[in-house]
């Protein structure tokens, strides 16, 4: 138990646990207006138990000051530039967050008649139709719950495909630059991994794409602009030769700030893409979640959707939106129910107040923010791909690494200086990657002020590069010994002995 | 810094011939390339190693890498003490830190292993490759 | 900025994309709109719905996706934009908020299940079911599964599709058709040197709570493990927790997650510690920092995508840190007594309603059953029942062909007596 009080602007907090005093109560249920039931007569006494050994026990003004108290211990996007390559951290509209706490959407339960959920199968058949509009697809299931989620429902599909062709082939493709969900997902779908090298622009090297590609290669899965912030120049060759020996192109969404508005997977030969909503569509993060990964296909793979799939119903021109089932050549479920509604609400909430126009401006603003921090940042760290980029830059710790400072520390540094670190270490292509993306979301004082701390931390490195070893200095809470945290695995907490 | 009497593999195993067994480990190279290691995934005593097939595992904070088998031949024992303890493996990678004993169902495999002196010149022709 | 980048306009940015890949049109998505408008059209579709809670209906839907009193402090606690607003705590320094209640989320899961270790969520209760599987699989060394019939029919639909490209064979034991509990002697049948793990729901899809003590008792005599899987959270108020299983697989929903037509959600699982290795998802550990401080951070990340990429244990990577923190919200604000009260009252209140009704199984029930519906359709019911304003059961012929005269009805400490007496004279 913390006891000590420490010199901060906010206490110290303990852990529930050990804040519990036994019989504080924070909630009041109404009086039963039924008979009382004795549990264990009616459940059986070995099935029924006498207490939660442990559970908290805390007043309504002790759970909302702990809560409150932890929370000033985040950063957030509310507080500042969050520049995480490859996770578009962008402003969460507050409009979202009322839309989904509709009444009638949030309290909707999922087996309720159809015919009385015609609201929310609506913003969903919309949001369907929008996001095949931005992709240049043909249809869309809202079902995948998170980004990895969909690519594994999205590769489920290239198999369903496969197999109705005769063969589901053996091996995904795989550039050495892409997300680790990518791998992962093609074992999930029960495929064999094989990795292909980027040229020295970051791009995918097309002649050995081409001697790679044979009939056991299901799917070529890229990311597109890439990990680099580079778009693939040769995208309609790679889909070519793709399509030429009846392989699919799976393009993972990651990355689809950087062309919403600008060019469409769909039109430059992907077959299947996830999109993810908690980065290019505003849901907001949560500290990890929920997610959201629609998936988005071209007709070809429209039989192998999973099920159910929304539809009209016969009963006339603008019939009622209906669950439709019968649908014999579905992957299946990827899940309970159709998807993470809430999250669909406040993505249609987001495509709606942007408009058509506004959501190319966002991706307009998004790639020049990272242009500009490129530009501004490239004299104080090497620039490892000269290739253009569209909406996130990544650098490298070369020059640092010299006096001894990675990547990873120049990034606790950045904390010091009241923004969150970039992504550290990412793409593995790239030794001590820095990768920053900017998002939309940011004005030219705020990406200034980044610059004007990245410039000094490059001349602390020159200067004093004890001070950014070991950083953070000014935050509650010190590095962390994540060492100890692996070896000696503590999970939980528990009553002292 | 790398004992004579070991046998070494490209991978970075190390065998050390007993009583007709031999007790595998990884080498101070392998343990410093791979930092901090907090996890050691073992075979079980009686599984039947090959060589040059994956024997287990072990994990830093933010990297994992297979272990090779550098012979063929029964696990007879594993070493519990990483279990609890795998810093051992940083602290005394060719002594307290070794991995499981085999019987060797090949011992003519040894053979085909580096000597110490060959394998400290593979080791410095890996770090000026970097 | 332009003129910092050397160029003219913000076309010019995107100059190098090949010409043929360029959308050379606006997207055909209506101009944007104000603030107003969205509140008022999403304003009108929740009008256009007609859900439990609001209209004044009422509703005695459960199946998977429960009625729960949200507390006020949970929609305080999570719109705080560094709760709301913060990405993945891989930064600890300034993730402690995030880091410290994923911590306690931990802690309570294992004092509500009996388990040693959980992690910080699944995506729901559907999908953790499969990875629960997929666990026991890489444990065992067996790829077989056995699933009673009574885990949630659509658990089971989202296990067949994961388990279809895995060589993971599954085959389904059936429950006893007088107390609606999984037929135990199916398990000494099925299983076999190559299963895996044995799969039971309780308290089931009908309701009933099951033996996990004998189910987890014939698995382990044959090699295999038990996974239990949990779909109304509530019930641990008053249920023994699990503690003769192997892994927990469960939903949360019912820990003031908003039923949203069925999502987001959030999962768990949660294991014994010599299974922490091989459990996936994220995992908060407790650890110091440099100045002797205790702290938080993200362990055990080597079973994790981003590390071991097609050797890791799932492609999951993210958790619903979110509603995982609803749900934390929610435990602390009902704590050791809430939980047990709310419980008994969700206990008296389905035992009110089936006291009425002409029930199909005998096996004991929590806040759910089934009635049989001899004389009319369910569907007849249920639409008599709509004109009086009471959204009623779940037909069960939809899942269980065999039930097609049934009905599964929940009861929730927010069934009021009067709406209840108006179902049971349906019934007549």
């Amino acid at each position: 138990m913390i006891k000590k009080v420490r010199p901060h602007i906010n206490q110290n907090e303990a852990l529930l646990f050990e804040r519990s005093s036994p019989g504080k109560r924070g909630y009041q249920l109404p009086p039963l207006d039924v008979p009382p039931v004795d549990p264990a007569s009616v459940l059986g006494a070995e099935n029924t138990r006498a207490e939660i050994a442990d559970f908290p026990e805390v007043s309504e003004v002790e759970a909302i000051r702990h809560f409150t108290r932890l929370s000033t211990q985040n950063y957030a996007i509310d507080l500042g530039l969050y520049p995480l390559g490859s996770c578009t951290m962008k402003y969460n509209p507050r409009v979202n967050e009322q839309v989904a706490r509709t009444e009638g959407l949030a309290w909707a339960h999922p087996y309720q008649p159809e015919s009385l959920a015609q609201g929310i199968l609506e913003v969903m058949a919309v949001l369907e139709q929008m996001l095949a509009e931005i992709t240049g697809m043909d249809a869309v299931t809202l079902q995948p719950a998170a980004g990895a989620h969909g690519e594994f429902t999205g590769i489920l599909m290239v198999r369903a495909l496969l197999e109705s062709q005769g063969h589901p082939r053996k091996k995904l493709l795989i550039p050495d630059s892409a997300h680790g969900t990518n791998p992962a997902t093609a074992a999930m779908a029960g495929y064999a991994v094989e990795n292909i090298k980027s040229n020295n622009l970051g791009m995918v090297d097309v002649d050995e794409l081409a001697r790679a590609v044979d009939q056991d290669v299901a799917a070529l899965m890229l990311t597109n602009p890439n990990t680099l912030g580079v778009f693939e120049q040769n995208v309609t060759r790679i889909a070519g030769i793709l399509h030429a020996k009846g392989a699919q192109l799976y393009m993972d969404g990651a990355n689809m700030n950087a062309l919403v508005g600008v060019a469409r997977p769909g039109d430059f030969g992907a077959d299947v893409m996830h999109l993810n909503l908690h980065k290019t569509f505003s849901t907001p993060h949560g500290g990890g979640g929920p997610g959201s990964g629609p998936v988005a296909v071209k007709q070809h793979l429209a039989p192998f959707l999973p099920k159910p799939r929304l539809a009209r119903a016969n009963d006339g021109a603008n019939g009622r939106w209906t669950w439709n089932y019968d649908l014999p050549q579905s992957v299946g479920r990827v899940r309970a129910f159709y998807g993470n509604i809430g999250m669909h609400i406040r993505a249609l909430a987001y495509i709606m107040a942007h408009g058509g126009d506004g959501l190319r401006n966002a991706t307009l603003d998004a790639v020049l923010n990272a242009n500009y921090l490129r530009v501004l940042l490239e004299p104080y760290y090497q620039l490892p791909h000269q290739a253009p980029i569209l909406h996130e830059c990544v650098f490298s710790d070369a020059r640092q690494a010299q006096r001894g400072v990675r990547t990873g520390d120049i990034a606790k540094r950045l904390i010091d200086y009241g923004f969150h670190p970039y992504t550290v270490s990412f793409p593995l292509i790239v030794p001590g990657a820095m990768m920053i993306e900017p998002t939309e979301t940011e004005g030219k004082a705020e990406l200034d002020l980044f610059v004007d701390a990245l410039v000094s931390i490059a001349k602390e490195i020159e200067e004093t590069p004890d001070l950014v070893l070991t950083a953070p200095h000014d935050t509650r809470t010190s590095r962390v010994d994540e060492v100890t945290a692996a070896r000696k695995p503590i999970l939980r907490w528990a009553a002292p002995k | 810094m790398y004992p004579e009497e070991l046998h070494y593999t490209k991978q970075h195993e190390w065998v050390r011939l007993s009583d007709g067994a031999g007790v595998v480990g990884i080498t101070d190279y392998a343990q410093k390339e791979l930092g901090d290691i907090v996890y050691v995934d073992l075979p079980r005593v009686g599984a039947a190693l090959e060589k040059g097939k994956v024997m287990g595992s072990v994990e830093s904070v933010k990297a994992v890498s297979d272990i090779y088998a550098p012979v063929s031949g029964e696990v007879i024992e594993i070493n519990d003490a990483l279990s609890t303890a795998p810093e051992k493996l940083n602290e005394s990678p060719h002594g307290d830190g070794w991995l499981v004993k085999i019987r060797l169902s090949a011992p003519g495999e040894i053979s085909g292993l580096l000597s110490a002196e060959d394998y400290q010149k593979y080791v410095a022709e890996e770090e000026t490759g970097h | 900025m332009l003129s910092a980048l050397g160029v003219e306009s913000l076309e010019s940015l995107f100059a190098h994309l090949p010409a043929e890949v360029r959308l050379n049109r606006p997207l055909n998505i209506p101009p944007g709109k104000s603030e107003y408008e969205i509140v008022d059209y999403f304003r009108a579709r929740g009008e256009a719905c007609a859900p439990p809670g609001s209209h004044g209906y009422a509703s005695f839907l459960g199946a998977g996706v429960y009625q729960h009193y949200r507390p006020v402090l949970v929609d305080t606690v999570v719109s705080r934009s560094e709760f709301l607003t913060s990405y993945t705590p891989y930064q600890a320094e300034i993730s402690q908020g995030t880091l410290t209640t994923i911590f306690e989320f931990q802690t309570m899961i294992c004092q509500l299940t009996g388990m040693d270790v959980a992690n910080a969520s699944m995506y729901d209760g559907s999908t953790a079911v499969p990875e629960a599987a997929m666990m026991a699989v890489r444990l065992t060394g067996r790829d077989r599964i056995l699933t009673s019939r009574t885990v949630h029919p659509e658990y089971r639909e989202v296990l067949a599709t994961y388990a279809r490209n895995q060589g993971m064979p599954v085959d389904e034991l059936d429950y006893l058709r007088e107390t609606g509990a999984l037929d135990l002697g199916q398990i000494e049948q099925k299983i076999d040197a190559q299963t895996a793990a044995v799969i039971i729901q309780s308290p089931n899809f009908f309701g009933i709570v099951e033996d996990v003590r004998r189910a987890a008792e014939i698995a382990h005599r044959h090699g295999a493990l038990l996974i239990f899987v949990f779909a109304e959270a509530v019930s641990l108020g008053v249920l023994e927790p699990p503690r003769d299983a192997d892994i927990v697989a469960g939903e949360l929903q019912s820990f003031a997650i908003s039923p949203s037509y069925g999502g987001p959600f959030a999962g768990i699982i949660a294991t014994k510690e010599k299974f922490m290795r091989q459990m996936p998802g994220r995992i908060v550990g407790e650890t110091k920092d440099t100045r002797g401080n205790r702290a938080f951070c993200l362990t055990l990340a080597a079973r994790e995508q981003h590390i071991r990429r097609e050797k890791a244990t799932s492609n999951i990577c993210t958790n619903q840190a979110l509603i995982a923190l609803m749900a934390t919200v929610f435990m602390t604000v009902y704590g050791k007594q809430g939980l047990r009260e709310l419980a008994s009252q969700n206990l008296a209140k389905a035992h009110y309603l089936a006291g009425k009704l002409p029930l199909r199984f005998t096996g004991p029930f929590f806040n759910e059953f089934v009635v049989s519906t001899s004389s009319r359709a369910p569907d007849a019911i249920n639409r008599a029942l709509l004109e009086r304003k009471i959204i009623g059961g779940l037909a069960l012929g939809r899942f269980y062909p065999e039930l097609d005269h049934a009905m599964l009805l929940c009861a929730t400490e927010m069934s009021r007596r009067e709406d209840m007496d108006i179902v049971a004279e349906a019934f007549t």
